[in-house]
């Protein structure tokens, strides 16, 4: 059987059970994909072998009759997750040559449920981007092209890579992160399920940290009930990671009934912004009557501080950053700069920091380091936090008057030109997460559907955000999108 | 709030980022452009608002303080640019 690599993660794990394929079989179609998928960029490094090693195993299991959900599933993993003996670098030249001694809590707990690792995949620089061109490994490239033109599209970013490939075939779900919007974005930008779980609801534990307060890992599928089965797979409790909830995981899967009779959907009014395209603004109306007509009760919401939410983001992230990539000294792992007769430890410090982050990190961290300076972090960083409590405060106001979720675009525009941002002003570059950066300020659940195409061709998503630990019933409501909404395009093959 | 060179050069050494002198104008004026864009949050009324410091209402979970690993000096140093007999090498530090 052929084409392996376009079954559904839902759909290979029922033909595995019922013994139709082989894991080894599905990660020999998934190497294939992977293996002629070059022009992509999607995949920093591929493990072939470790696949089939992994594939074997999980037949064994598999025959045995009592194999988890995730048994046999090929995926592609974020090079920001902590993979034990394979190389991660988080897309940064500060990492070279870095090979984790420890598996994240995240891959750790795919393993143990017997997944498959494809491969590591291409991102922005330490998560910090939303077009993957601030990675070493040069940007991934988005599988979707405009009707007029056959230019590179941008995958989105950061998990771009893990959008491009999920995208393509190129595995069979991927897993991402998400901080300001990095697996919401790119989702959108390529046609496929992305889910920022509530904060808490995942380990950090083994992943590269950028913001540690707004950090979350997640999957990023092809469709939604996908998006469940991975979703339980990570989920719970770690003792190393103390921020991670100890909450019981639910079945989410089996939340998912596509009845949302009687749910009550917001329509938050600061969310029509200038600007935004009419199409976009189509896609949100239809979305919003697809809700209604399955039996949602549609209300307009507000959420007074919405503006504020990217300066604050611009302020915390930066900040949070700046204190956790202060690791990166040359001294215990990856890149370290050669030094000049009489320097020393301070020049080693910072002449490996400027040579081993890129531009857009070097800038972050800098503001970073200067929003908390004293003098200014009263004004700035203090700041920024208080906004952030009114942001959540907005949020926890209309869930109290019984609203379910509210629907909102995924992002400001559909899949934008490899190479278009650089031209524009970097506040252009950080608007792209204006109607995701809210939910992570908020701590809320929120996930990515796609629901559309725009007149290139170029497929546009929605978002659903639902409240803190409620993810069952958002994948539910998120479901029912998605049948309503029918989006079953693929990008025409052409690497 | 513009940036000016002096400025740009002290967050740079806060960063432990080396930036030449020529490239100073440059960044002053991109660390600008971002804190321009921040100034928005000034028309924010912050009276009485507590900073956020944990985003979901629960207290940290505490685990018992006990030694649970170690041993594993090799691994530790695995990765090290230079790591000599034991420790991680850097270059010297005091005359």
């Amino acid at each position: 059987m052929s084409d392996l690599n376009n079954l559904t993660l839902a759909d290979a794990r029922d033909k595995l059970r019922n013994k139709e394929i082989s894991a080894v079989e599905l990660a020999g179609a998934c190497n294939a994909a992977a293996a002629a998928s070059d022009p992509l960029n999607a995949y920093c490094l591929k493990t072939p072998d470790l696949a089939l090693e992994q594939a074997a195993t999980a037949d064994i299991r598999l025959a045995a009759g009592d194999a988890p959900d995730m048994c046999g599933i090929p995926l592609g993993i974020k090079d920001l997750f902590c993979t034990e003996g394979v190389k991660t670098q988080a897309a940064s030249k500060i990492l070279t040559g870095f090979v984790p001694e420890y598996e994240s809590t995240v891959t750790a707990k795919l393993w143990d449920a017997g997944a498959v690792m494809v491969g590591k995949l291409n991102m922005d620089e330490f998560a910090m981007g939303s077009s993957n061109e601030t990675s070493i490994y040069s940007a991934a490239v988005n599988p979707w092209r405009s009707k007029d033109s056959n230019a590179p599209l941008s995958p989105g970013g950061s998990s771009g890579g893990s959008a491009a490939a999920v995208s393509a075939d190129l595995c069979l779900a991927a897993t991402g992160t998400d901080t300001g919007g990095s697996i919401r974005q790119p989702a959108a930008f390529t046609g496929i399920v992305g889910l920022k779980p509530t904060y808490g609801r995942i380990s950090r534990w083994g992943t590269v940290a950028f913001a540690s307060s707004l950090d979350q890992a997640g999957p990023m599928t092809k469709t939604v009930r996908d998006a469940a089965i991975f979703l339980r797979c990570i989920s719970g409790h770690d003792a190393k990671d103390s921020t991670s909830a100890d909450f019981p995981v639910p079945d989410f899967e089996a939340a998912i009934t596509g009845d949302i009779k009687g749910k009550k959907i917001g329509i938050p009014k600061e969310y029509r912004q200038d600007g935004t395209p009419a199409e976009i603004e189509k896609l949100w109306h239809t979305g919003t009557e697809m809700l209604r007509d399955a039996g949602a009760e549609i209300v307009d919401v507000s959420l007074p501080h919405t503006k504020y939410a990217l300066p604050a983001y611009y302020v915390l992230a930066p900040a949070e950053a700046s204190s956790n990539l202060a690791r990166y000294d040359g001294v215990r792992y990856g890149h370290r700069a050669k030094l000049q007769a009489g320097e020393g430890i301070n020049e080693m410090y910072s002449r490996t920091r400027a040579e081993g982050f890129g531009p857009e990190v070097r800038k972050r961290l800098m503001v970073g380091a200067y929003v908390l300076s004293a003098g200014f972090y009263d004004a700035y960083y203090r700041r920024a936090q208080r906004v952030r409590t009114l942001i959540k405060q907005d949020f926890d106001k209309v869930y109290a008057t019984g609203v379910d979720a509210l629907l909102t675009p995924a992002t400001p525009s559909a899949a934008f030109g490899l190479g278009d941002m650089a031209k524009a002003d970097p506040i252009q570059m950080y608007l792209n997460d204006v109607f995701t950066v809210t939910v992570n300020l908020a701590g809320l659940p929120a996930i990515s559907v796609p629901t559309g195409l725009d007149a290139q061709g170029l497929p546009l998503g929605l978002q659903l955000i639902g409240k803190p630990w409620e993810e069952g019933d958002l994948l539910n409501t998120a479901y029912t999108l998605e049948r309503a909404a029918g989006f079953v395009s693929k990008a025409q093959k052409w690497w | 709030m513009s940036i000016d060179k002096d400025t740009a050069r002290r967050a740079a050494h806060l960063a432990r980022i080396e930036v030449a002198e020529e490239e100073l104008d440059h960044l002053a004026q991109e660390l600008s452009g971002i804190l321009d864009f921040m100034e928005q949050l000034n028309e924010v009324d912050i009276e009485g608002v507590e900073p956020m410091t944990s985003v979901t209402a629960m207290r940290l979970k505490r685990r018992e303080d006990v030694v649970t690993d170690g041993n594993i000096q090799a691994k530790i140093l695995s990765n090290a640019p230079d790591a000599r007999e034991g420790f991680f090498a850097v270059p010297k530090v005091m005359e």
